[in-house]
């Protein structure tokens, strides 16, 4: 079998036994820890009868792996359990708002990695002079700043000179692709962007910086071979499988910094839904979303894997 | 044309020509750039756009000239070796150093600085910056600026709490990894891989809804997962530290791994892991304040940033800035933290060589 193919193959099986592993640990490692689920599901009325009966309603009394494999085997026919709170199915909220959120990050995303990959090229072709500078100050001042505090900012400043004053933002009805709707979550898209941008931008500089420093750049300049033809015969074929990985890398981090965004402008989006979980330990909806969350992550670093491989000109020419 | 929009082309014209003149050309650069963007803004946005330009150009000449004089007077205070170290500081090092040390003198001796108490009520609802405080009052008429000196404490101690845990974990294991190596390497290993695969924020989300809400175990939590990142480092460290003939030696010797560990690999990893230790506490910062604005971090009425800034967002649309002093505080803090950092981290990088 092709090298290439037996490495995807590997890579591919590695992502899915972490997913399973995180499940577990997500599920019986966190029941193991001190504090007993009922009692602090229960609060002030916790007496020991109302313990008791909330463990045999909720189904707590059987054992942690008997619940595990059923947990598990729900997960993988799509079946999230019921909600603790409110009793109601987890399924209907979690792909509704998994699919806003989705919205969200996918419209950020689009903005987020033309700019940030053209921007890192910038800084490379201005190495070490004032645009390459300006950059890097920038960057790192953004990558220093909370995500609310730039939300915030950014509130702060359209209140300032547009004058809007009228709360949080109006959420599309359904999450389509249509210029109506971006500009509604206009300002938690340009928030998830500045956060990500920073990021994304320094690793790009620093991949592309890796490959123009390396000996064979350098061989095709001494011996007098033009910019233009090193860029596109030497390094951009190489540079591709970075940026790929780079991309993909910040892609997952802005699945998680979307939690934080979607609590400053109150989206209805699965971030909204986790933490107001955590708030009132909903446990079934915390599990969900954070397998969820985690899920969505592993494979948007495996797919940046699979990229950097497949986009690895060495590996597609095995010797 | 007042005579302030006069003065400043005046001054940055002139500046760009000395500049011209000594053929300094980054100078030049900065300058120019300015000039011709103050043309486009001034006919965009009027004289505003001169002042916010003219003022955030005398804040970065004042912070650049409070670096140089501190820099110049650690130099001149401390001894010896340590005052050949301060010199090869860049000037925002020497800033972020200043800062970070003004941060702390405030934090441990917030009794005295702070005007008023942490939790006293003291005036209306938001009311404006000036006047008796200094920074208005929150959300519930608390003066502003006491909570942010008493918030600078909770914050930092209790980020510095989890960091030097975090590394303390962190390091042990790592070493512990790195020197047995065979199973106990792999076990380590293994798990740090399976724990680095879940997103922090998640995995203290996931975990703080189970636990009960307490400050050692929100310390110990953000402990826990960030000691994966050390780890990662200090075994990427030791490993190549293993191999060499001192080790070996020591080995020989018939030396503990105690010994092995504190003595031999420990000496020749500080720089890099002070670098790191100062990451692990902006990261615990940063991590606290998020944790704290989602409302699952420090519990009010006691004050900490994150949650100042969570308290005061409503006034925002209403463009009271309440939540954005502590805001700042911690992007100011990390900010400082960072630049430090850097040239910690450059010091070691050029030890090493390499093009370029």
């Amino acid at each position: 079998m092709n090298p290439v193919v037996t490495l995807l193959l590997q890579r591919i099986g590695i992502g899915f036994v972490l997913i399973l592993a995180i499940s577990f640990l997500l599920f019986v490692g966190v029941e193991m820890l001190p504090g007993d689920f009922a009692r602090n599901f229960l609060g002030q009325s916790a007496t020991p009868e109302a313990v008791a009966n909330i463990r045999r309603e909720l189904g707590l009394d059987a054992p942690l792996l008997t619940r595990y494999l059923g947990w598990l085997g729900g997960l993988l026919t799509g079946d999230f359990g019921h909600s603790w709170a409110n009793k109601a199915s987890v399924n209907l909220q979690l792909f509704k708002r998994l699919s806003n959120t989705l919205f969200l990050a996918t419209t950020a995303a689009f903005f987020a990695v033309p700019i940030s990959v053209g921007l890192g090229m910038v800084a490379v072709f201005f190495r070490n002079k004032l645009p390459d500078h300006v950059i890097n100050i920038l960057s790192l001042a953004a990558i220093s700043m909370p995500e609310f505090f730039i939300g915030y900012l950014i509130i702060f400043f359209f209140a300032l000179v547009l004058g809007i004053g009228d709360g949080p933002p109006i959420i599309p009805s359904s999450p389509t692709w249509s210029f109506e709707n971006v500009q509604l979550i206009f300002l938690p898209v340009l928030t998830l962007v500045v956060v990500v941008l920073a990021a994304m931008m320094r690793m790009t500089r620093a991949a592309i910086l890796n490959i123009m420093e390396s000996a064979y750049i350098e061989t095709a300049e001494l011996k007098g071979v033009n910019m233009m033809t090193i860029i596109r015969k030497h390094a951009a074929p190489n540079a591709i499988s970075p940026i790929i990985n780079v991309v993909a890398l910040n892609l997952a981090y802005l699945v998680v910094g979307v939690i934080v965004v979607e609590v400053i402008f109150a989206y209805p989006g699965m971030g909204q839904y986790f933490v107001d979980a955590v708030r009132v330990r909903d446990m079934p909806v915390v599990q969900a979303c954070g397998v969820v969350f985690a899920g969505v992550y592993i494979i948007l670093n495996m797919l940046a894997d699979v990229g950097a491989i497949l986009a690895n000109p060495r590996l597609m020419h095995p010797k | 044309m007042s005579v302030f929009v006069f003065g400043y082309f005046f001054m940055l014209l002139a500046g760009s020509s000395l500049a011209v003149y000594y053929k300094r050309n980054e100078v030049l650069g900065v300058l120019f750039t300015v000039t011709l963007l103050s043309m486009l803004f001034g006919i965009l946005w009027g004289t505003v756009a001169f002042w916010t330009i003219a003022i955030i150009a005398i804040g970065l000449i004042a912070a650049g000239a409070l670096g140089y004089c501190f820099r110049a007077y650690m130099v001149m205070i401390l001894p010896e070796y340590a005052s050949r170290f301060m010199k090869s500081a860049p000037l925002t090092a020497s800033f972020g150093l200043l800062v970070i040390i003004v941060m702390i003198v405030l934090a441990v001796f917030a009794d005295l600085v702070a005007p008023f108490g942490e939790r006293e009520i003291v005036g209306d609802v938001w009311e404006p910056a000036g006047g008796a405080y200094l920074l208005g009052t929150d959300n519930l008429g608390r003066d502003m600026f006491s909570r942010l000196v008493y918030g600078a404490q909770t914050t930092m101690a209790v980020a510095l709490a989890a960091g030097v845990l975090s590394f303390s974990i962190g390091m042990l294991l790592s070493f512990t990894a790195a020197v047995s190596g065979g199973w106990i390497d792999q076990v380590l290993s293994r798990f740090n891989d399976l724990l680095l695969a879940i997103p922090t924020l998640i995995f203290a989300l996931v975990v703080l809804a189970a636990l009960p809400q307490n400050i050692f175990i929100l310390i110990g939590v953000m402990a826990v997962i960030d000691q994966t990142r050390v780890f990662r480092l200090g075994r990427a460290l030791a490993i190549d530290i293993v191999v060499q003939d001192f080790v070996e030696a020591a080995r020989l010797r018939g030396e503990g791994w105690f010994w092995i560990i504190f003595r031999e690999i420990l000496p020749n990893v500080l720089t890099p892991l002070i670098a790191e230790f100062g990451l692990r506490f902006v990261f615990a910062i940063l991590f606290l304040s998020s944790l704290s604005f989602l409302g699952l971090g420090i519990q009010p009425p006691e004050a900490d940033w994150g949650g100042m800034v969570k308290d005061n967002k409503d006034g925002i649309i209403f463009l009271v800035p309440a939540a954005l002093y502590p805001g700042a505080a911690i992007a100011i803090l990390a900010v400082c933290v960072n630049m430090v950092v850097d040239w910690l981290l450059n010091r070691t990088a050029s030890l090493k060589g390499g093009r370029g």
